[in-house]
């Protein structure tokens, strides 16, 4: 069947081409909220997280490096290779909870990773988990990216603490 | 006093006071609500505190400026409830845990059989299709039995207007969102994603799921599955509801089912209904509960 032979060929072609993309693109930094109102984008030190991590697999859960190794995970992807596309936002949505993103979740009732968290939850989750259980690296919103102008509208920012008894409106 | 004594004794009180009748319909959805009913479900064990979804709801619903900053951290300090001009508060419980505290955002849950809506003799409000408990502040005549009557302490009254005070609470974005299918401002604003918006009954589902999943994780209830027929904003911790500022006293049952009945048969006046509905209240309580002012248990507030 030649034309299952072209299609098997074009696959391997197209996983060696990934593969090479890969080690040779292995970034040591990355621009994060690249489209952000609220918060400036910033440059995200790849080549350090490497260096202090080492196991790429940490953040890159199941996507490189060592695969997985949750029981619940083995269940199916024990023998499940790296795949093609390794960044965050190749699986976690954008708009996770949009009309269309929402109506193809419905469509799709049998699929298991129904309840797969979307990119901007991705990110700081782990992010933020992983900073607080080793109480190191910035928890904080602006020690990561500072606020934009827009941002300090939004949170009114101008508006400082005065003290418990100014704190809050009247309860009603 | 017992259920059924207390509500004969409303049944002679509303006799006898008869003024007029009110021919309110109860079709406030079935049981579990609205087939297509929206709703939100909130993993505290996500949630950071960081009020974003405060300052989105206060955008989106063109409310007051703040009195301090929404980045303001200083407002743990306290037990803050929703209010006329903020719908929606986070606050923060087991401030001394080892694992760190827990924040739970607090707003109108969207119940499916909505208390407040039952016991508004002008019909200002609607439980819509898509989940949404909104109302009309052009019909509202500012009688306040919404908020007597809402289990979770939710609605809140602008006195703008010293003559025509409205009621004021979360409205799941109705206007501007959800009816477009759109999630709610606040929900997309979480930076943790600690808020899931989805269908109400593909949330119970995945509610479930994330338990079974991390069993250690989490406390093995759904708060919202079922408390008063259900609502729309269900809830999963860490930790027991009640340690996080949860009523986990409210019955299955929803508020109107006790009464339902009877007050087909009872024509209302006015001046019963809060007396009444306060008295519901305190009926939902699972029985045999100790009930000793819940409202003024700090801590504990619905
Ligand atoms: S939480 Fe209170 S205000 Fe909201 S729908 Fe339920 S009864 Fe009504
Ligand atoms: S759903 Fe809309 S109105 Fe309700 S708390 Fe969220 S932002 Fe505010
Ligand atoms: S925006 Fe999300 S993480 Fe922040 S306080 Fe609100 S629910 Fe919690």
């Amino acid at each position: 069947m030649p034309s299952f032979r072209t299609f098997i060929l074009a696959a391997l072609a197209l996983s060696l081409m990934a593969t090479q993309a890969w080690s040779t693109s292995l970034p040591d930094s990355v621009t994060l909220n690249q489209n952000g109102k609220l918060y400036k984008p910033f440059s995200f030190d790849h080549a350090k997280h490497i260096s202090l991590i080492k196991e790429c697999s940490d953040c890159h859960h199941h996507t490189t490096g060592t695969l997985v190794t949750d029981p619940n995970c083995v269940r199916c992807h024990a023998n499940s290779s790296p795949t093609a596309v390794v960044s965050c936002k190749g699986c976690h949505s954008s708009t996770p909870f949009s009309p269309a993103t929402l109506a193809e979740k419905r469509e799709a009732k049998g699929r298991y990773h129904l309840d797969k968290i979307g990119l901007k939850g991705a990110m700081h989750e782990n992010c933020i988990g992983c900073h607080s259980k080793r109480s190191q690296g910035p928890v904080g919103c602006q020690e990561c990216h500072p606020r934009t102008k827009d941002g300090d509208a939004f949170y009114n920012a101008d508006k400082q603490a005065r003290g418990p008894a100014a704190k809050h409106a009247k309860s009603e | 006093m017992k259920r059924r004594n207390f509500l004969k004794a409303c049944v002679i009180g509303g006799a006898t006071i008869t003024l007029g009748k009110t021919n309110k319909g109860w079709a406030s959805g079935s049981f579990e609500g609205y087939p297509e009913a929206m709703g939100v479900l909130v993993d505290t064990t996500r949630c950071i505190g960081c009020r974003s979804c405060e300052a989105a709801c206060n955008k989106e619903q063109n409310l007051p400026e703040p009195e301090t900053s929404f980045t303001d951290k200083s407002v743990f300090e306290e037990n803050r409830r929703p209010t006329s001009t903020a719908y929606t508060v986070v606050n923060e419980y087991e401030k001394k845990a080892s694992e760190g505290p827990v924040y739970r955002k607090i707003q109108c849950n969207h119940c499916n059989e909505p208390a407040c809506l039952t016991s508004c003799f002008v019909n200002a409000y609607t439980k819509t299709k898509e989940g949404a408990v909104i109302y009309n502040p052009k019909i509202c005549v500012g009688c306040r039995n919404c908020m007597i009557a809402c289990p979770f302490n939710v609605p809140g009254y602008s006195y703008e207007s010293a003559t025509n005070p409205v009621v004021k609470k979360c409205i799941l974005c109705y206007d501007t969102r959800l009816k477009n299918g759109r999630p709610p401002a606040c929900v997309e604003i979480c930076p943790q994603e600690a808020l899931t918006f989805g269908h109400r009954a593909d949330l119970v589902k995945l509610a479930h799921e994330r338990i079974r999943e991390n069993p250690e994780r989490y406390y093995d209830h759904v708060y919202g599955e079922k408390e008063v027929g259900g609502t729309s904003w269900m809830y999963l911790s860490r930790v027991p509801f009640d340690k996080i500022g949860f009523d986990t006293t409210l019955s299955n049952d929803p508020i109107i089912s006790n009464v339902k009945d009877f007050l087909g048969m009872v024509p209302m006046v006015l001046s019963i209904w809060p007396a009444l509905f306060s008295g519901i209240h305190l009926l939902s309580k699972k029985e045999g509960h100790d009930d000793h002012g819940h409202h003024n248990e700090p801590g504990q507030e619905g």
